[in-house]
């Protein structure tokens, strides 16, 4: 319940989404690391506050107590300590598990990927953070999802400080190129900016959106900076849990967390985003699904085929060539299949290309190569 | 099996230590380990090679949750499911975690009414086995499984499954192998005429396995001691696990008298006649082995089954049973979605699975013996400035570059030293440096810096992007 199988058509759609994230991630050099799907259950205790309800505990086998990873920020810190190491910037991209209750049209499910993006070390203030929104903008632009705000709180600061890191980190995400949009429903009076931004003479229009309601990440560690980004399109979607109406990534600073696991209690001030994947992947099915489009779900290029019977030899050994070459080839699992049937596979599975060899070709020592699309025949 | 776990909480109870004085360990559960940004880089050339394959014989992806019902995987590991992880019961469906791919797959096959499908699946499975991590044997590991369902004519899509085990194998470079195959009704057959009684065929089976590993002398004292065969029976066994060979095998044994009358030896014997022959068309002869002693451990395998085999052994030790050098394996499972469906309707299925945990480390213990650097990141400039006060100049020039989909990074520093950002540059690989400076922003160029030769350009601005694809597509 609450799980799903991905078939081939949402597999590979899932695929290219992932690999889009992926692909942003790598631009601005992250390195992957990968951490195992069971925790000991010590590790994740202590870390989640009302999420802990949610974690899924391994029966008690006679061995360690262990759990379901519940994100992948505390694997991360639980990492990082271990290894004793001081600066990362790393991607992670896998399933994590939480015992919520699935509405599944929603995009919430029991398992379900997080693609997240952390920097781990003591830098200067607020350029990586910086960073960490510009990589939201950037896939969220990316993926072209339509509009989007990001939506930015700072907590764990005094008023003055405010001052520095809005405007430090304001200038950042000009220079960086993100565009943030004002929010209209932020109550005027709860406008510290208002103040700021006159201060350091920028105009209103492009202020952050400042969030006071708690967000309701529902995670404790968060020391600084947090962000959600939110799409303004609902596409038929109705209101949510509170705080992640359309909620698409989120994140923020937590420089306490790899402090928790460090014996000497060593802290490495860390900040990262987590991208909502599986709300997005909703969102492309449903677009996908009413365009009408057919994603294919393989990429083979040509079907190698032959009309008359007795030419299974004749198909192998063509198959194999190609194959040896790096060809992407198919070919159908029968000894005498009809032109026709082979020919409907192709268009059955998008494939563009056949290659038919008869026993005219085969005399002639040509193939004749047909595209699907067209009918139109060549020998070569 | 709730018997023994019982008893394993009595005794931690009783040792009471747990809950008084609770030391935090920081690790991860036993037989489980990180794959850190270097492991990550080896697995993901071995994973290109993989797909990639998959991919070129047409095969699609599925997913499946890391979780199935209980009931879903009981009864379908024989022995082995003492070693299944079971989840808590939080109230709700009991889940366990999932223990090979092929079960979730007939599974799949069965809940979709699915006859006919070509797919690859790529993912870790548990087991809550004896670990040995010096030995790589985790309880957490990869599967990459590729598999074709459906009824078609015989031994192509098997044919198929051994090309692409070749392949692969090549592809990685991993060395010299060889890929045994057989045939469970050749070695039911073989049991039979060697005067095996049938209750004893797995068992005597499950010894024959042992051979890769083990001499004949010891196989042979296990069935006779251990397993209570007649030493006839078990001498008459000997003389036939001891061939292994070609067409050439295959034609001497259909010739031979005893086997020839057997029913299921005949059928295997004229099926593997025919993979022969499409292997050949294949052009894979030269690396596949008709050995009469390749058992494999599993219970559902109905016909040919296949094991691949590294031939170096690099200075390896022995690990588990039935795997020296074991790369990859597989068979013809047809019974097995027939155990989900309702009314038994039977899927004919055929796959392998590619020992991937056993392949990275051959490959990190390549890399570390070689001086080759694995590159942990695809970075292709870093942005640098010399002078200070040039932070945003910085963010806005790279912020151009990531917005042109180049690859690149900055040092998280206001005014960094150039010689730390060079430094950078040489630790991770980075092969260029845009340097933005006072005079190159009033000029309208960047200086652009070759890491490897120190050779510095000037570069306009409106061209550094093409400047940078050109130059890094040439590494």
């Amino acid at each position: 319940q609450g799980t799903r199988d991905h078939p081939p058509a949402q597999a590979a759609l899932r695929d290219r989404l992932l690999s889009a994230v992926v692909s942003c991630f790598k631009r601005h050099g992250a390195a992957a690391i990968d951490t195992p799907v069971l925790e000991l259950r010590d590790t994740l205790v202590g870390k989640y506050g009302e999420g802990a309800k949610l974690i899924y505990e391994l029966q008690d086998q006679g061995g360690e107590l262990l759990a379901l990873r519940y994100d992948l920020t505390v694997p991360f810190a639980r990492y990082l300590a271990m290894n004793k190491i001081t600066k990362m910037k790393r991607y992670h991209v896998a399933k994590v598990y939480r015992r919520d209750n699935p509405a599944t049209t929603r995009g919430r499910f029991r398992e379900f990927y997080q693609c997240d993006f952390d920097i781990a070390g003591q830098f200067d203030p607020m350029i990586p953070d910086a960073e960490c929104l510009k990589i939201v903008h950037e896939i969220l632009s990316d993926l072209q999802l339509g509009d989007f705000v990001i939506k930015v709180r700072l907590g764990g600061f005094s008023v003055p400080q405010w001052e520095t890191v809005v405007i430090v980190l304001w200038f950042y995400t000009i220079a960086l190129a993100v565009t943030l949009r004002p929010d209209p429903e932020v109550h005027p009076t709860s406008l510290p900016p208002h103040g700021v931004c006159a201060k350091a003479g920028l105009q209103l229009g492009h202020a952050l959106s400042w969030e006071y309601q708690d967000l309701a990440r529902g995670l404790d560690y968060y020391t600084g900076v947090i962000f959600e980004a939110v799409l303004l399109q609902q596409e038929n979607e109705h209101l949510e849990e509170p705080g992640s109406v359309g909620s698409v990534a989120g994140g923020g600073r937590y420089d306490g967390l790899v402090g928790m696991f460090d014996a000497k209690g060593r802290k490495v001030p860390c900040v990262g985003v987590s991208i909502g994947i599986e709300r997005i992947f909703s969102i492309l099915e449903r677009r996908l699904e009413a365009s009408g489009e057919k994603l294919r779900t393989t990429e083979t290029q040509v079907l190698v085929a032959t009309p008359q019977k007795h030419l299974l030899a004749a198909r192998m050994k063509l198959i194999s060539e190609l194959w040896d070459a790096g060809i992407k080839a198919e070919m159908l699992y029968k000894k005498d299949p009809k032109l026709l049937k082979q020919l409907q596979y192709c268009e059955d599975t998008g494939i563009p290309l056949a290659a038919i060899v008869g026993e005219q070709e085969l005399a002639d020592g040509v193939v004749k190569l047909r595209d699907v699309a067209t009918r139109k025949e060549v020998r070569m | 099996i709730a018997k023994e776990v019982a008893k394993l909480l009595e005794m931690k109870a009783q040792l009471g230590t747990d809950e008084g004085k609770h030391k935090f360990v920081l690790k991860t559960p036993k037989g489980t380990r990180d794959f850190g940004p270097k492991e990550m880089a080896i697995r993901e050339r071995a994973f290109r090679a993989i797909i990639s394959c998959f991919k070129r014989h047409g095969a699609e992806v599925i997913d499946t949750p890391v979780f199935e019902l209980k009931e879903t995987l009981t009864g379908k590991y024989g022995e082995d499911s003492k070693l299944i992880y079971d989840l808590k019961d939080q109230g709700g469906e009991l889940l366990s975690l999932r223990y090979d791919l092929t079960v979730p797959f007939a599974r799949y096959l069965a809940m979709n009414k699915i006859t006919n499908i070509k797919r690859y699946h790529i993912a870790k499975v548990y087991r809550r086995d004896n670990p040995a991590m010096t030995r790589g044997r985790y309880r957490e590991f990869y599967q990459c499984d590729f598999d074709i369902a459906g009824q078609f004519d015989p031994m192509i899509p098997d044919a198929e499954c051994l090309k692409i085990v070749h392949e692969i194998l090549s592809d990685l470079q991993l060395g010299d192998f060889v890929i045994k195959v057989n045939d469970r009704r050749i070695l039911d057959g073989m049991f039979a005429v060697c005067g095996v009684p049938d209750s004893k065929f797995r068992t005597i089976c499950s010894s024959v396995d042992k051979l890769d590993k083990v001499p004949w002398e010891e196989v042979r004292s296990e069935m006779v001691g251990e397993k209570g065969l007649s030493p006839e029976a078990a001498d008459r066994i000997g003389e036939y696990v001891q061939l292994h060979g070609g067409l050439d095998l295959i034609e001497q044994l259909l010739q031979d008298p005893k086997l020839s009358q057997n029913k299921v030896a005949k059928e295997g014997l004229g099926d593997m006649k025919l993979l022969f022959e499409y292997l050949t068309l294949f052009g894979i002869t030269g690396k596949i082995s008709f050995d009469l002693s390749l058992a494999r451990g599993l219970d559902y395998y109905t016909g040919v089954i296949f094991e691949a085999v590294l031939l170096q052994q690099e200075n390896e030790h022995l690990e588990e049973p039935g795997s020296v050098g074991s790369v990859a394996g597989g068979g013809r499972y047809d019974g097995l979605v027939g155990m989900f469906d309702a009314k038994g309707r039977k899927v004919p299925c055929v796959g392998v699975s590619i020992g991937i945990e056993r392949i990275f480390s051959i490959l990190e213990r390549r890399l570390e013996a070689s001086e080759e650097k694995i590159r942990t990141t695809e970075t292709q400039v870093l942005v640098a400035s010399a002078q200070k006060k040039l932070l945003e100049e910085r963010l806005r020039l790279i912020s151009e570059l990531w917005d042109a989909g180049i690859k690149a990074e900055m040092l998280y520093k206001k005014n960094p030293k150039l010689l730390n950002q060079l430094q950078y540059c040489e630790e991770t690989g980075i092969p260029l440096v845009a340097i933005v400076g006072e005079q190159e922003l009033k000029d309208g160029v960047v200086k652009l810096r070759i890491v490897a030769t120190r050779e510095e350009v000037n570069v306009r601005r409106e061209s550094l992007v093409e400047e940078i694809r050109i130059r890094t597509s040439q590494c």
